[in-house]
């Protein structure tokens, strides 16, 4: 009752008579209280990767980045994440240029329009929207790979998290993943490849799309074209399950349930991500490996 | 373009440098002033491309005239001294060979050379200016005419190139960049595939564009009938002005041009539909054929000569019945247990039969009634410019309660967890227990508040005239707050993670309604006071610039506009396949609520400043007519 006459100005409640029209019922407030515990709890973002050349490459154009804060204090805290995975492609070495270059860009544009919001005493949210953020951070790293690396391109699937939120900018084929302990695992990114795209018409069946020869044509890519398309987006964190980030060199070669597999049954994040890397090497390793699983603890 | 991710390893040997010093080649621009060949006065960059720029040049040649060229650069990026050179000699060759085509819709090569890694070739230069930038320079459609006459143009000119001998030359990048209209209006083609040859190691891999291309040229394939696809393509894009680089590719067939542009004839559009057949066999088979498919068109809708007109309007629609007060009705109403109840000007609220428009009651309050009525319990709730809240018997209409602000209220109620939340002029944000009809508590913002409040979360969130947007707990506390630039009168609205509502600003926001982190923004054509409508993932609203909006609630990607004829203030409401939305141009507007297409629309006697209420199929709206009208949805 003390904390009843704290919430709402000393107002005095009488009988409660009908659960609809009380001020509020005993299970109200507990859930009130309950819910109020629950903001100050700390709640963690954290998150494991893991990168390989394969077996079958001598240069690794994959690139990847993750970086995860927690600011708690009187506040509350609010988990924050940016993890992205470039695919680096070019007829010379500009394939890992532009993946490096892409990675670095995208992250350092988010960092910068954060830097109040995170290290400032007063702190201050970004002027633009997350969304914004994320389209003129491709649009910066696309400018720089063009001229840095010309007639190369990349891949790039990159996640900001931001409290329950997940804002994704997405070219090319690399994936993005939610996976759910009761076993669903969704693509929630849509890959700008040729045969996805022939798939998604109809025009060749999965099965074809398997071994259709020209499985490499991408119809999007960073740095390449004139204007250039992101798929942004902003989705939920997957509720008591993970954010998955990868190139193809895995999910290309791993099946969904195999990966399920591998992240529920192993000890730690790390070691899922070992661990997805070594089956992807197992099955022959074709192609350059990178990984990144994200999870929200509390 | 079709990108591959792998090169054929060969390649792969060939252009990779032993270092990569000095490979990441400058691309500046050439400054004007600079001359070339002491010949080219270069004056401005008229186009930026792939492979360098398009310059605006005087040929001093002619000293008294001023002869002006376009002068197009391109740079070779290969780093093999071999190889460069083999680019350069490929260049050359095509020069030639373009040098020697005649034809009215190709302009001259008058010269060509090359200085250090870069090539230049003198054209003759296009007064007027690339159909890209008419598509995106005009607000509305292009006629039909008007495309229609340059997609016969277009047809001759790859008629005329498909038939060289003694091998057929193939344009491999038509798309509207690459078209321009010259001061007399003809067609001219620039950009031929020439400079493609600067794409080492990539050869067939990166003609064309993508969005333009058929399926079969991503592969490496250019064709007649490609060109024949990405003419199709062009014409698409001019007649629906929906740009194919922004969608994926062909997916021409799920964006029908008479679906965005109802303006289109069905012959027309089918001509555009079977030159961008997914399988080639299905297409025209040559520039001639499609140019007399689109004659034949032409021919018979009459198009050559005839203006378009607008969409047929059904205005058949009787009202099932309708109902007069004595002064505007500016609120939406509310149908509670078969009664309709409004707000009017007339200060009063009026209690109607809604199967019948029959009269049952009205109440008097001291103010005009803005507000939307709640009803809660068997009473009605609303609030009055008299500075009061009054809660009325939904069936005898007497008094209950009523609750006083210090300013006219002209927010609606938001009854939740035991109390009714409403915002007043009087800036503050009322929190009223329903039992004792007094103030749990009140919170002080700046400005009046007009925007209803949302309550969800145990939070309540409501916007301000000065653009604030707060969320407040249920102890009163701030939880947090945004500010947009202008006032936030619009109503907001939660779905999943976002809360949503728009700002005399010009903005449809969407903020995480944990935090109040912008999500995403929505540019709208001026500013708004309609509050958004969540259906499916797609949020609705109207704006001052008199368009209805349909934005994508992940993507922040526009759908589709439907234009009325005035300001929209109304709220859109969806109710099954249809959303209802009123204009102050007095129409109510029916329209599929996926397309944007319009079903039908009633015009009133005044304008629509209230939001339409959709119920068992009944349409409701009052309009400043004075009258609510039902009508069959
Ligand atoms: N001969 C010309 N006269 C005037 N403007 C031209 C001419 N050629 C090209 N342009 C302009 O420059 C733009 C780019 O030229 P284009 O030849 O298409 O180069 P790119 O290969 O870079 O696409 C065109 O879209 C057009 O606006
Ligand atoms: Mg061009």
């Amino acid at each position: 009752m003390e904390f009843f006459r704290k919430l709402f100005g000393g107002q005095v409640v009488k009988e409660v008579d009908t659960a609809t029209t009380a001020p509020l019922t005993d299970q109200q407030i507990q859930s009130i209280l309950h819910g109020t515990k629950a903001q100050f709890d700390l709640q963690q973002l954290v998150a494991a990767s893991g990168q390989s050349v394969g077996k079958q490459r001598e240069l690794n154009e994959d690139s990847l980045l993750a970086l995860t804060a927690t600011l708690a204090g009187n506040s509350g805290s609010l988990p924050f994440g940016i993890y992205i995975v470039a695919d680096g492609m070019g007829g010379h070495q500009f394939g890992e240029v532009a993946s490096n270059v892409a990675i670095r860009i995208v992250a350092g544009h988010i960092i910068r329009k954060f830097q109040s919001y995170l290290f400032s005493i007063k702190p201050s949210p970004p002027d633009e929207s997350l969304q914004e953020i994320m389209q003129t951070a491709v649009r910066d790293a696309q400018k720089i790979i063009q001229t840095e690396a010309p007639s190369s391109g990349t891949t790039l699937t990159a996640a900001l998290v931001l409290g329950q939120q997940v804002t994704i900018a997405h070219v090319g084929d690399s994936r993005a993943y939610h996976i759910y302990p009761d076993g669903r695992v969704e693509v929630v990114t849509r890959d700008h490849s040729l045969v996805k795209r022939l798939e998604e018409l109809g025009h060749i069946s999965p099965a074809e799309a398997e071994n259709y020869p020209h499985r490499n044509v991408l119809y999007r890519a960073l740095g390449q074209g004139e204007i250039l398309e992101a798929d942004v987006f902003t989705v939920s964190f997957p509720q008591a399950g993970y954010l998955m980030l990868c190139s193809d060199g895995l999910w290309g070669v791993v099946a969904d349930q195999d990966m399920l597999k591998i992240i529920r049954e192993a000890p730690s994040l790390q070691r899922a991500c070992q661990n997805l890397v070594e089956a992807a090497n197992t099955a022959g390793g074709p192609d350059n490996i990178s990984v990144i699983i994200a999870q929200m603890i509390g | 373009m079709g990108f591959f991710k792998e090169f054929p390893l060969e390649t792969q040997r060939i252009t990779m440098p032993e270092d990569s010093n000095g490979d990441a080649t400058p691309r500046r621009q050439l400054e004007s002033g600079i001359t070339l060949l002491k010949r080219y006065l270069i004056q401005d960059v008229i186009g930026v491309g792939g492979m360098g720029s398009v310059y605006r040049a005087r040929d001093l040649h002619f000293p008294n005239v001023v002869k002006l060229v376009a002068v197009k650069e391109m740079i070779n990026t290969a780093p093999d001294p071999l190889i460069r050179q083999t680019i350069v000699q490929n260049f050359e060759r095509e020069a030639n060979l373009l040098a020697t085509l005649n034809h009215h819709s190709i302009p001259r090569i008058y010269d060509y050379f090359t200085e250090e890694n870069r090539s230049y070739l003198v054209i003759e230069y296009i007064h007027g200016k690339d159909l890209e930038a008419i598509i995106s320079g005009n607000d509305g459609f292009l006629t039909e005419e008007q495309v229609l006459t340059w997609g016969i143009e277009l047809c001759e000119v790859l008629s005329f190139l498909h038939n060289h001998k003694p091998d057929p030359i193939i344009f491999r990048d038509m798309k509207p960049s690459n078209v321009m209209i010259d001061h007399n209006g003809e067609v001219k083609l620039v950009d031929f595939g020439i400079a493609k040859t600067f794409q080492f190691g990539q050869k067939g891999t990166m003609i064309g564009t993508e969005g333009y291309s058929p399926p079969e040229q991503y592969r490496g394939e250019a064709t007649p009938l490609a060109d024949l696809y990405a003419l199709g393509a062009t014409l698409h894009h001019a007649l629906s002005r929906r740009d194919p680089r922004m969608e994926p590719p062909f997916s021409f067939e799920e964006r029908p041009i008479r679906k965005i542009n109802p303006g289109v004839t069905a012959e027309v559009d089918a001509v555009v539909t079977r030159s961008l057949q997914y399988n080639p066999e299905d297409r025209f088979q040559t520039a001639a054929e499609m140019k007399d498919a689109l004659l034949a068109a032409a021919h018979k809708t009459g198009i050559l000569s005839k203006v378009t007109t607008t969409i047929s309007q059904a205005n058949g629609i009787k009202p099932l019945w309708k109902f007069k007060c004595e002064d505007e009705i500016r609120s939406t109403p509310l149908y509670y247990q078969n009664t309709l109840f409004t707000g009017c000007y007339d200060n009063n609220l009026y209690a109607i039969n809604a199967g019948n428009g029959e009269f049952l009651w009205k109440y008097p309050s001291e103010g005009g009634i803005v507000s939307k009525p709640v009803a809660f319990d068997d009473n009605i709730y609303f609030g009055s410019e008299d500075h009061r809240l009054h809660v009325v018997g939904a069936r005898s209409g007497k008094v209950v309660w009523t609750y006083y602000t210090n300013g006219p209220v002209r927010s609606s109620v938001r009854i939740a967890e035991g109390h009714a939340f409403l915002g007043s002029d009087d800036k503050y944000l009322h929190a009223v227990n329903l039992n004792s009809g007094r103030a749990a508590w009140k919170f002080e913002t700046s400005d009046p508040i007009r925007s209803t409040p949302f309550v969800a979360n145990e939070l309540v969130y409501v916007g301000n005239e000065i653009g604030d947007f707060l969320t407040i707990d249920f102890r009163g506390e701030l939880k947090w707050r945004f500010r947009a630039k202008r006032a936030i009168t619009s109503s907001p609205v939660i779905d999943k993670q976002l809360v949503l509502f728009s700002s005399l600003d010009g903005t449809l926001y969407a903020l995480d309604h944990r935090n109040g982190f912008v999500v995403w923004r929505f540019r709208l054509g001026k500013g708004s006071i309609s509050s958004p409508c969540v259906v499916d993932d797609i949020v609705f609203v109207g704006a001052a610039d008199g368009f209805i909006y349909a934005v994508e609630a992940r993507t922040s990607k526009e759908l589709w506009r439907f234009r009325t004829d005035h300001q929209v203030t109304s709220s859109p409401a969806v109710y099954k396949d249809s959303l209802y939305c009123g204009s102050v141009d007095g129409y109510l507007y029916c329209l599929e609520y996926r397309t944007g297409r319009l079903r039908w629309k009633f015009g009133t006697e005044g304008q629509i400043i209230g939001s339409p209420l959709v119920y068992d199929d009944i349409v409701y709206v009052g309009s400043t007519d004075n009258q609510v009208y039902a009508l069959l949805a």
